[in-house]
């Protein structure tokens, strides 16, 4: 036992560090510390940088692009990334559908899309949820027939993250009806100019615009567009989801909210004392920190695990990690409208001041506008990615054996 | 010991509920809020003609003579229907103050208006500095031969873009933060000075920042003593805590009606969600909040007409922290079971849930009231 990093951690932690107060904008950086929304130009600004640096894929194969890092180097860079704080990667290509192609697709679709995703030449959104298909998954019912060289595929997806910009979707589809549900899905990359694609808009409690639904009706796939063996769709996906996992626990961002936190409620007075220095609020900020900082060790010692484990098998402890990362993040936000108070009212659309070229006055504190949508919007993180619920259905099943 | 309501009382709720009913289910609210007033000025005139605007006033003076329980009747039902009228502002809020404070000659002059409809009021009192402090007024009022002119900026008024006036409280005497010294003044929305900025607030309401510069007011515009004010604005402050209890209680029925309903019908797995027994659980817990936050309701709304003010203060916070913390486990329950879409804008459920976190932030968020009641000793003792 050991909590002490190497001084070679310590110092690739320094070169990282190093990296970004050189390289990422200061306007990107800025909307960060704000916790408003990176724009999908900042977005892909930030990784064409990581690209050139080499470490817009650290997770992937070497040959296609991967690091070489081990799990504590992919933690530490992850960690920087988030507290810094910089926009993560696109988590669609880079920590999806990426690993899925490295790991099971052809070379043709290695050396086209590989190169394209770490680059953010292509944006990727994923088509896995339906209306009648959430947690139950394996019940999908968007449907791929076989004509000749194509798939023909109808249905709907929804819930599809930033499919606004997408170029490309990678989508779970029924190819197979009279089998077990888990045995009949394909995995399926499709191109978003087909024709018969349609994208409409569905937007969150917090007046954003992030998640589409997407119409599927008579949509012809090219068979080289399959990943991997047809009805094999649902372990390609079960691999996706275990990287999404160990991921989900987001502790650098809720680090830089909590340092965030602690200038604000050192900045916002109440009569004539900073909120910081009321000894209420002194202590759940503190309570909240230990939360975090024992969620960290738990990562640390999955991370630690993580050598010694099979690529693409996550460790079911990374259910605990989703959970309490998705409760600490949800109660940063409640925290920050104790400190923001009245002022959580107003609403200002995120995008208007661009739009428009000018922009109103704050109401309030100027860092007031996203505090309330953060709170709403983030209600979403225990419902995504495999709810809570589910989360806790696997803990007792996997682990606990019940 | 009685909860029933009286039988005019009953009238009063199944009036209300009906109209609601007919003409306020979730897209007939889209509607409302699309006119630039952020509201319905119809059903505004639909209020006042079923006498809902009349409801606190002594029937002398036109009003149907009820207290806080009719008040509740009507705010219950509204915070069902996520009501985006200005009736808080107007009836609680200032209706209050001209009750409390106004004399019998202003009183006459100006109810009769409020009560049909004609004309719509806003407080100003909140300023950047104050958050929940309602005794922090920097706005300077100075007199100016028999009048006064009135100096400063009022943060986060509630409905204050559309109002026709706007009751401002202004600092005549002392310091910032002395008890002593604040004012009411009766300034007309037009009136040389003002000028107002609207935005919409995160729950589909509006409110203004307000700015006054030079504004002259007669002495016939000072409501009650130009330097005593606050016993007044902190007994309307208790009554309109209790009214947004009322009203985040309808919310909070709604919502976790909606969420029973959603687990009954929503199949994954093959089967309704609601055969899980964790989500039966989780909406026990919030049948249990519910059922707390009503209680407390009926204890600010019974308690905010009591003489003593220490005593109706200590209740009504109780009320508003069981309120605060009943609402966010409604609210993120109600949220978290509809799974998906109880995050988009197009299904209710979200609406409610804001509305309800959004009363949490005003006239003191739960952590600000529980301070209080601490300070205040024990709500136990009787
Ligand atoms: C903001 C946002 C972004 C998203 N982005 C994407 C995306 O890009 N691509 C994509 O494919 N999907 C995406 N999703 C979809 C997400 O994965 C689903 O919302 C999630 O799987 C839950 O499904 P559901 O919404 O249908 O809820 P349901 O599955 O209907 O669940 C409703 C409630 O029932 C509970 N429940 C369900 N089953 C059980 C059980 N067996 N035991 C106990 N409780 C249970 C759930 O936990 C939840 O509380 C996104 C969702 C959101 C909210």
């Amino acid at each position: 036992m050991d909590l002490r990093f190497t001084p070679e951690e310590r110092a690739f932690r320094q070169e990282v560090r190093g990296f970004f107060e050189q390289n990422l904008p200061k306007d990107i950086h800025a909307k960060m510390i704000d916790g408003r929304h990176p724009s999908k130009d900042d977005i892909v600004t930030w990784q064409k940088i990581l690209n050139k640096q080499g470490w817009a894929v650290p997770n992937w194969p070497v040959e296609w692009g991967g690091t070489g890092w081990d799990p504590v180097r992919q933690y530490i860079f992850l960690d920087e990334l988030q507290s810094f704080p910089a926009p993560s990667p696109l988590q669609f290509g880079v920590y999806m559908v990426g690993p899925v192609i490295a790991q099971f697709g052809n070379e043709a679709q290695k050396k086209h899309f590989l190169p394209r995703i770490a680059n953010l030449d292509d944006w990727w959104c994923q088509g896995f949820s339906e209306p009648g298909s959430g947690s139950d998954l394996a019940s999908l019912k968007t449907r791929a027939v076989r004509d000749g060289d194509h798939y023909v595929v109808n249905g709907q997806k929804t819930w599809t993250t930033l499919g606004q910009y997408a170029d490309w979707i990678f989508c779970l589809v029924r190819t197979d009806a009279t089998v077990k549900k888990q045995e009949g899905i394909s995995f399926l990359l499709i191109d978003m100019k087909t024709p018969g694609i349609t994208v409409r808009p569905i937007q969150t409690i917090d007046g954003g615009h992030e998640v589409n639904e997407v119409f599927f009706d008579d949509v012809r796939v090219p068979v080289e567009n399959l990943v991997g063996q047809e009805n094999k769709g649902w372990d390609y996906a079960k691999f996706l989801l275990g990287n999404e996992r160990t991921n989900i626990a987001r502790v650098g961002v809720s680090k830089q909210r909590l340092r965030r936190l602690r200038e604000l409620a050192a900045l916002e007075r109440v009569g004539d004392a900073p909120i910081l220095e009321n000894p209420r609020f002194a202590e759940k900020l503190a309570a909240l920190e230990i939360e975090l900082k024992a969620l960290e060790m738990t990562q640390l010692r999955v991370v630690a695990a993580e050598r010694k484990r099979e690529k693409g098998k996550p460790d079911p402890a990374s259910s605990i990690l989703k959970i309490k990362g998705s409760e600490i993040q949800q109660a940063t936000t409640e925290l920050l409208m104790e400190v923001v108070g009245p002022f959580a009212l107003p609403y200002a659309p995120e995008d208007e001041g661009d739009e428009h070229g000018h922009n109103e006055p704050p109401v309030g504190p100027d860092w007031a506008a996203p505090v309330a949508p953060t709170y709403f919007n983030w209600r979403k993180i225990s419902i995504y990615g495999g709810s809570n619920e589910i989360q806790k259905n696997i803990i007792a099943k996997a682990i606990l054996g019940l | 010991m009685d909860f029933d309501l009286s039988e005019e009382q009953s009238l009063l709720k199944d009036s209300v509920e009906r109209l609601l009913a007919d003409r306020y289910d979730f897209e007939a609210r889209k509607r409302h809020g699309k006119h630039p007033e952020g509201f319905s000025p119809e059903m505004w005139r639909a209020y006042a003609e079923q006498g809902l605007l009349a409801v606190p006033f002594s029937e002398e003076e036109g009003g149907i003579g009820g207290g806080t329980i009719e008040t509740m009747i009507v705010m219950e039902a509204f915070g069902g229907a996520l009501v985006l009228e200005p009736y808080l502002s107007t009836v609680v809020l200032a209706g209050g103050l001209l009750r409390h404070a106004a004399s019998a000659e202003q009183r006459a002059e100006w109810l009769p208006g409020l009560i049909g409809g004609e004309t719509r009021y806003a407080l100003a009192h909140g300023e950047r500095q104050a958050r929940y402090d309602l005794h922090d007024v920097g706005v300077q009022a100075r007199r100016d031969g028999e009048g006064w002119v009135l100096e400063g900026e009022k943060a986060l008024v509630l409905h204050g873009d559309s109002a026709d006036r706007l009751i401002v409280s202004a600092r005549t005497a002392g310091g910032r933060r002395d008890r002593d010294g604040i004012g009411l003044f009766l300034v007309e929305a037009g009136a040389e000075g003002v000028s107002r900025r609207g935005y919409p607030t995160q729950d589909g309401q509006r409110a203004a920042e307000v700015s006054l510069s030079s504004v002259r007011v007669g002495p016939e515009a000072v409501i009650g003593s130009p330097e005593g004010a606050l016993p007044a604005i902190e007994r309307v402050a208790d009554e309109a805590i209790a009214a947004l209890c009322a009203e985040a209680v309808g919310a909070m029925d709604r919502m976790h009606r909606l969420t029973v309903e959603y687990l009954k019908t929503r199949k994954q797995f093959g089967v309704t969600i609601g055969s899980f027994q964790v989500l039966q659980h989780r909406a026990a817990d919030m049948f249990i909040a519910l059922e707390q936050a009503r209680s407390m309701s009926f204890l600010a709304t019974m308690m905010a007409e009591a003489d003593d003010p220490a005593e109706r203060s200590r209740a009504v916070s109780g009320a508003k922290v069981q309120i605060g913390r009943s609402g966010r486990t409604v609210g993120q329950g109600a949220v978290q079971l509809h799974g998906g879409v109880g995050m988009t804008m197009e299904y209710s459920v979200g609406h409610y849930f804001k509305r309800v976190t959004m009363i949490d932030q005003l006239f003191g968020d739960a952590d600000h009231h529980l301070a209080r009641v601490a300070r205040m000793g024990s709500l136990l003792a009787a």
